[in-house]
């Protein structure tokens, strides 16, 4: 499904990927972790197109289109979904109608006639009851006033309203509490499919309690130096990240 | 990088700017005793409608253009434009006699001038350069004594009216622009609605200049009697011209005892293109009174054209227990400036006043928002509320707020509120990420800002005023 080969990104001149390889099948959930400034979630920018970030170097193909070639609303539209790790307010802008445009582009890409109000309403209904989300959410404007945790759910909401191929999940575990954890890790594998894979980006070890991962990735300085099972991810919690960058630098 | 995408600016769509070909009747270029006095007798007015044109013609040879606003306007010379233009077949009766060019024109501009097929109940009076060109369901309105007709018309059927609120709101003096229409003003609308009347549809009026170096000015009156109400809306456009045309309007609310008057604008004069060459200079002179006890009056407008707007809606609250609400957005892009807010003038006891100013810049354009709040000694409990917001797309455009504030009561409650904001990357990249382009995404941020203006503005227009709002910024971001 995707297959990055060699990428190397900058942002303001600073190169932050320096050589990452992954590939990412239908059906799998990978795990990257890393320690801070590792470059995880500068690998969800540049997989999703943001322009404040310049890849120098590398391949980057989406079921087989050459991904990076894609304006960021077409990576959408193919079905590439970014939890943000911090969800933008958009004032003014009803979550409704900031999701019903949205739905109604991804149809409009697909040739498909824009969604009736009812169906959306529907539609909507359904998937809000996936993330135990507040009716109420709905009707206020994009983010604005919501918790952390409202974010975090408002975030795996859309991701079900616009059910993507792939989801890249950016450090959705952090600013939750338990419960929050818990509701939004539900919610993500209820989405799960042979057919779509997720790429879970997290410092720890706790998400992938919920979340459990196929393949665990270790980023370290641009770069996956190491790729395991799910057992990797719990030697991560107890042993940190040092040995890891003693391996890497011994090299 | 920002930079990049803001920097990218494209041509506006302007989708009114074609011109009419009609067989037009032009006055010479020039302005003196003798043009007023020819404006005069072309519209058959009486003597003391021509003296009150010389009046504020001999004032308005005293007078200088006001330099006080954020506004760097070029040079005028009042002696190369012409003063009147009109469609060379005045007056029609019915819309049969109206000239087929004129009913396809209003048509392509999506106002309907066929009562039948005017289905969305909106009374409209088309005005073309100088005249009046129809006005519909006249008689249907007459039936519940409701004036609505030309402001030439009116001279000539209501007098006394005229004679009694005409510039009671806007003296002849009032200022530079204003004066200047007092001189040479061709058409505009005249509004009446009686004592009791609920006014049963929305009145509107619809302002087109068509006529090459030609300035509009308009001026329209609307009297609104005891526990009466009526809501009103006015349009403009303009061909795409590249001389710049000057539009110099008054409007005059008059609202007595427990009336309440709803008055709003989508003005979309031509803004000019994106190099700033042609548009519409638009120097308006816009006042309402509370009169009575209790009155009601709103303004909303929706500034999208012209190239240079000057522009105050401005409301005396007289009456006690009146009331005044402001409601503003102003867009400017490419080379286009405002200079555009209120003046609430609290006279009356327990008065009060409400002000949301919405500026939105793009481009290299200038945008201010000026407002006065005054509260007079006598004005016991007077309550003013003002917040004036602004939105910039890019860094080269500027937003300016000027909120003067007179407060001689002591009783007096006035807030002021004030916010300046970017639209920036992380909000269009969010949109993005969501399978929405950048063009929807910066129209869906720009409409959710201006929303709560928006809202208050009657269905039709609304949705109209959305759609504008999205164009205006067409190519603004990236």
């Amino acid at each position: 499904m995707l297959e990055i080969k060699n990428l190397h990104a900058n942002i303001n001149g600073k190169e932050i990927l320096k050589g990452l390889s992954l590939s990412v099948n239908a059906g799998e959930v990978h795990a990257i972790m890393g320690p801070n400034g590792a470059g995880k979630s500068t690998l969800s920018s540049v997989l999703t197109g943001n322009p404040a970030f310049t890849v120098t170097e590398g391949d980057v193909t989406f079921n087989g289109k050459n991904l990076l070639e894609l304006l960021p609303e077409d990576r959408s539209r193919e079905g590439i979904f970014l939890s943000f790790q911090y969800p933008v307010e958009i004032p003014g802008v009803s979550m409704v109608n900031f999701m019903r445009t949205a739905v109604n582009e991804h149809r409009k890409y697909k040739n498909l006639e824009p969604m009736s109000a009812s169906d959306f309403l529907k539609l909507q209904r359904e998937k809000k009851e996936l993330v135990e989300m507040d009716s109420k959410l709905a009707n206020r404007s994009v983010n604005e006033g919501f918790s952390g945790g409202e974010k975090k759910r408002n975030e795996i909401f859309q991701m079900a309203m616009l059910d993507p191929k792939l989801s890249i999940l950016d450090e959705t575990d952090s600013g939750l509490d338990i419960d929050a954890l818990r509701i939004v890790a539900n919610g993500v594998n209820k989405l799960k499919r042979p057919d779509n894979a997720s790429i879970v980006i997290t410092h720890y070890q706790r998400l992938l309690d919920y979340i459990v991962p196929d393949f665990v990735h270790v980023l370290y300085d641009g770069r996956i130096v190491k790729s395991g099972g799910k057992e990797l991810a719990l030697e991560l919690e107890e042993r940190g990240y040092d040995w890891i960058k003693k391996e890497v630098e011994g090299e | 990088m920002s930079a990049d995408i803001l920097q990218e600016v494209t041509q506006n769509d302007y989708k009114y700017g074609f011109t009419t070909d009609i067989e037009t009747d032009i006055i010479p270029i020039g302005l003196s005793e003798d043009v007023v006095r020819l404006i005069s007798k072309k519209k058959n007015e009486p003597q003391w409608m021509l003296d009150f044109r010389l009046k504020a013609y001999r004032h308005w040879l005293t007078m200088k253009m006001p330099e006080w606003a954020h506004l760097d306007i070029p040079e005028i010379d009042y002696q190369s434009i012409a003063y009147y233009a009109a469609p060379r077949k005045n007056a029609p009766k019915s819309l049969d006699e109206v000239d087929p060019e004129l009913i396809k024109t209003f048509e392509k501009l999506g106002i309907p001038l066929e009562e039948r097929m005017a289905l969305s109940g909106i009374a409209v009076d088309a005005v073309m350069d100088s005249v009046s060109v129809k006005t519909t369901f006249k008689e249907s309105l007459g039936k519940l004594g409701i004036i609505f007709c030309s402001f030439s018309e009116a001279v000539e059927n209501h007098p006394d009216l005229v004679q009694k609120y005409m510039s009671s709101v806007v003296p002849y003096t009032d200022n530079f622009f204003a004066t200047l229409n007092c001189a040479v003003f061709s058409d505009g609308s005249f509004v009446y609605i009686p004592k009791g009347v609920r006014c049963p549809m929305e009145l509107s009026t619809y302002f087109r200049i068509n006529a090459i170096n030609t300035g509009q000015f308009e001026r329209t009156l609307i009297i609104a009697d005891d526990d009466s109400y009526v809501s009103y809306l006015e349009g403009c456009t303009a061909p795409m011209r590249d001389e710049n045309q000057l539009h110099a309007a008054i409007v005059e609310i008059v609202a007595m005892k427990n009336a309440e008057v709803k008055y709003s604008t989508v003005q979309n004069w031509y803004p000019g293109d994106k190099n700033g060459l042609g548009g519409v200079y638009n120097f308006v002179t816009k006042r309402g009174i509370c009169k009575g006890e209790n009155s009601k009056l709103s303004w909303t407008q929706v500034e999208t054209g012209s190239a240079i707007t000057w522009k105050y809606p401005s409301c005396i609250l007289l009456g006690d227990n009146s009331s005044a609400e402001f409601y503003s957005v102003a867009v400017t892009n490419h080379h286009q400036q405002a200079d555009t807010g209120t003046k609430m003038l609290h006279i009356g006891k327990n008065t009060s006043s409400h002000i949301l100013s919405k500026g939105i810049s793009a481009g290299i354009s200038q945008n201010s928002y000026r407002g006065l709040v005054k509260i007079n000694p006598a004005a016991e409990n007077a309550r003013n509320f003002s917040q004036c917001d602004s939105l910039l797309l890019g860094d080269k455009c500027g937003a300016h707020t000027f909120p003067y504030m007179e407060v001689n009561n002591d009783t007096a409650i006035v807030e002021h509120e004030a916010t300046t904001s970017k639209i920036n990357e992380d909000q269009i990249f969010y949109c993005n990420q969501r399978g929405i382009s950048t063009e929807d995404a910066v129209g869906l941020i720009v409409n959710g800002y201006a929303k709560d203006v928006i809202n208050k503005l009657p269905m039709e227009f609304a949705v109209e005023a959305q759609k504008l709002l999205q164009i205006t910024l067409e190519g603004s971001v990236g």
